[in-house]
């Protein structure tokens, strides 16, 4: 669900572990608005990264709610809202959302209390880019979020908007301009040694996939990958686990290429083919992850590192020896990536640590 | 729960095409109409049969990508719900689903249940682009939106392109796509100077790719996933016949805005 919803709902778990009684039966004294308790200014709109880590916090601690899978669940509930705004200003805010959420669970989040638990949709980083959002290649741009430039180790909400708008319509105006009015673009020849070079990767990789024995599908693969990245380089890690996982991952993309079945031929349409492709690329792409989270021995937004944390439990940043960016170039697949450090020098506003308590 | 499923299978583009019968067991309620389909799939991996193609993306009933017509109905029984939003619990315990690709001459089949939808691509190709200054942000009170307009602009917007209305209509006719996407850019102030090339070459384009023409049936705003009223085509026809009758040398341009 979007992150908005924080601006009215209230998150709280049962005090109790394993209280599985529907949540209006539980009275307010027996209700832990944990959010509120532990960071009292901020509440509920503590930043995702703290607020995800609490909701697996209490769900570790066995006081998740929902049905199955040892109930991965806070509540988010809207009974408070509803009582002092009313039901309509309620639907005009997040009607959408409501009936999105409805659809998905068969439950109206205006009688029963939404259930949420965190989950990754986007990697944070991406491509490297100069200020002109000119990637290492010549004449290629990356902009909007596959880009690195406007977020580091936490995403806020709408940052996707904020970065298309920002990179559209204020920085390429100028910057590709610039770069076509110089370029003198060379005729594209399909018989370009760099294109045949390309062509016979691409069509070696497609050979390759098509004959492998096949004992397990795409997908098979594909969620092992995730219950890697999951368990070990999810909303918390820790060194002895990353090494774990850049172990594991290497050695499921050799039975990848060696056993996985695609089925059916590289000329039609072949969607089984196609993620086969992503899952292959998903397997890098999980290891460099894994060795960046290795490298940064600190805690940072979302990157938080077990051994890193003060007492209460919240992220210690180490900005003496990690205030830079990490910029990996790809050395070839399963060979270590090359650090390129970007570093960071804050002139006007200084580095501090910020408190949500 | 159990199923009978009834899937449209086509290997190919012009290739004769037929329904295939499957029997489904324990499908969860909980399960959307294509994580059900993707669970067959694995079923047909497993037993090195070709997959069901089917196209998706967001899931999350935003990105348009989706859509099957299921038991004669695009996007299925739901109101105002895409293929993907759309749960096993809509169906009862021994339901038979009858699951069919977009319909229409302008769609063709690309496989099984997937369409090119390239159609639409190029009817929004020939509408053209807004002139709009950017480089630097202008003073956000010098252009001003009545409220009334920016929710009706903002409605049309909903429009995902996911073609269910071409599905739907017993013409196959794309107004309802065509006047969501004109009314949105013609009810802003920033879409004002190429409003009339804009109508008259997306109306231009639609023709040219074969859809029919719309006769009033209601199809699409019945089976629309957004909801976009049927409003919006009479919106179209008055920015149509404004434009033409209002017509310049430039708006009888084919190559869309000439910002
Ligand atoms: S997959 Fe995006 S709308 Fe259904």
């Amino acid at each position: 669900m979007s992150e908005s919803l924080r601006n009215d709902g209230r998150i709280w778990v049962p005090k109790k572990k394993g209280d599985t009684r529907p949540p209006h039966q539980i009275p307010e004294e027996e209700r832990d608005y944990y959010l509120e308790r532990l960071y009292p200014s901020y509440g509920n709109l503590a930043p995702r990264d703290i607020a995800s880590r609490r909701a697996k916090e209490v769900c570790d601690e066995g006081r998740g709610v929902g049905p199955g899978r040892g109930g991965h669940g806070v509540y988010l509930d809207f009974r408070d809202a509803i009582a002092r705004l009313g039901r309509p200003v309620i639907a005009e805010r997040y009607g959408n959302l409501f009936e999105m959420y409805q659809r998905i669970t068969g439950e109206d989040p205006f009688q029963v209390p939404m259930r949420i638990y965190p989950a990754p949709h986007y990697t944070m980083g991406g491509l490297w880019v100069d200020y002109n959002l000119m990637t290492t290649l010549d004449g290629l741009y990356a902009i909007g979020e596959a880009n690195f430039s406007d977020h580091g180790a936490n995403r806020l909400g709408a940052s996707a908007l904020m970065q298309g708008l920002a990179d559209g319509y204020f920085i390429l105006p100028y910057t590709i301009g610039d770069y076509l009015a110089h370029a003198k673009p060379a005729k594209v020849d399909p018989q370009h040694p760099g294109f045949r070079h390309v062509q016979g990767e691409v069509d070696e990789q497609v050979r390759r996939l098509l004959a492998a024995s096949g004992r397990k599908t795409v997908d098979a693969f594909h969620r092992e990958l995730g219950r890697v990245m999951w368990d070990k380089c999810g909303m918390s890690r820790n060194a002895a686990g990353l090494k774990e996982a850049i172990g594991r991952i290497g050695a499921l993309r050799d039975e990848f290429w060696r056993d996985v079945y695609v089925g059916g031929r590289g000329e039609d349409l072949n969607q089984s083919l196609e993620h086969a492709g992503r899952v292959a690329d998903f397997f890098e792409f999980a290891e460099l992850m894994c060795h960046d989270a290795l490298h940064r021995e600190e805690s940072c937004g979302c990157h938080f590192r077990e051994e890193y944390q003060t007492p209460e439990g919240e992220a210690k940043r180490d900005d003496e020896r990690f205030g830079y960016v990490a910029a990996w170039e790809f050395a070839g697949v399963g060979k270590e990536p090359v650090l390129h450090k970007e570093p960071l020098a804050f002139e006007a506003v200084h580095l501090a640590q910020r408190s949500y308590k | 729960m159990h199923l009978t499923l009834h899937v449209w299978r086509q290997r190919g583009p012009g290739l004769l095409g037929g329904f295939v019968r499957y029997a489904m067991t324990d499908v969860s309620p909980d399960m959307s109409f294509l994580e059900m389909l993707d669970v067959l799939n694995q079923q047909l991996l497993a037993r090195k049969d070709d997959p069901i193609a089917f196209d998706h993306d967001c899931r999350e009933g935003i990105c348009g990508a989706c859509g099957m017509v299921i038991n004669g109905r695009p996007h299925g029984p739901q109101r105002a719900t895409t293929t993907c939003q759309l749960h096993m619990r809509s169906f009862s315990h021994g339901a038979e689903l009858w699951i069919e690709p977009w319909r229409a001459r302008a769609f063709p089949v690309i496989k099984d249940l997937v369409v090119d939808r390239g159609a639409f691509d190029r009817i929004i190709q020939a509408g053209g682009f807004i002139t709009a200054r950017t480089g630097s942000a202008p003073e956000a009170n010098s252009l001003l939106v009545r409220k009334p307009d920016a929710d009706l602009a903002m409605d049309a917007a909903a429009c995902i392109g996911c073609g269910a209305c071409v599905a739907a209509c017993p013409n196959a006719s794309a107004m309802l796509f065509v006047a969501a996407k004109v009314s949105h850019l013609g009810l802003l102030p920033q879409g004002q100077p190429e409003r009339d090339t804009r109508v008259v070459t997306m109306v231009a384009q639609m023709d040219a790719e074969g859809f029919g023409a719309c006769t009033n049936h209601g199809e699409c705003m019945a089976a629309c996933p957004k909801e976009i009223s049927i409003d919006f085509i009479a919106q179209l026809n008055r920015d149509y016949w404004k434009a033409v009758v209002s017509r310049t040398p430039q708006a009888a341009r084919k190559d869309g805005g000439d910002g």
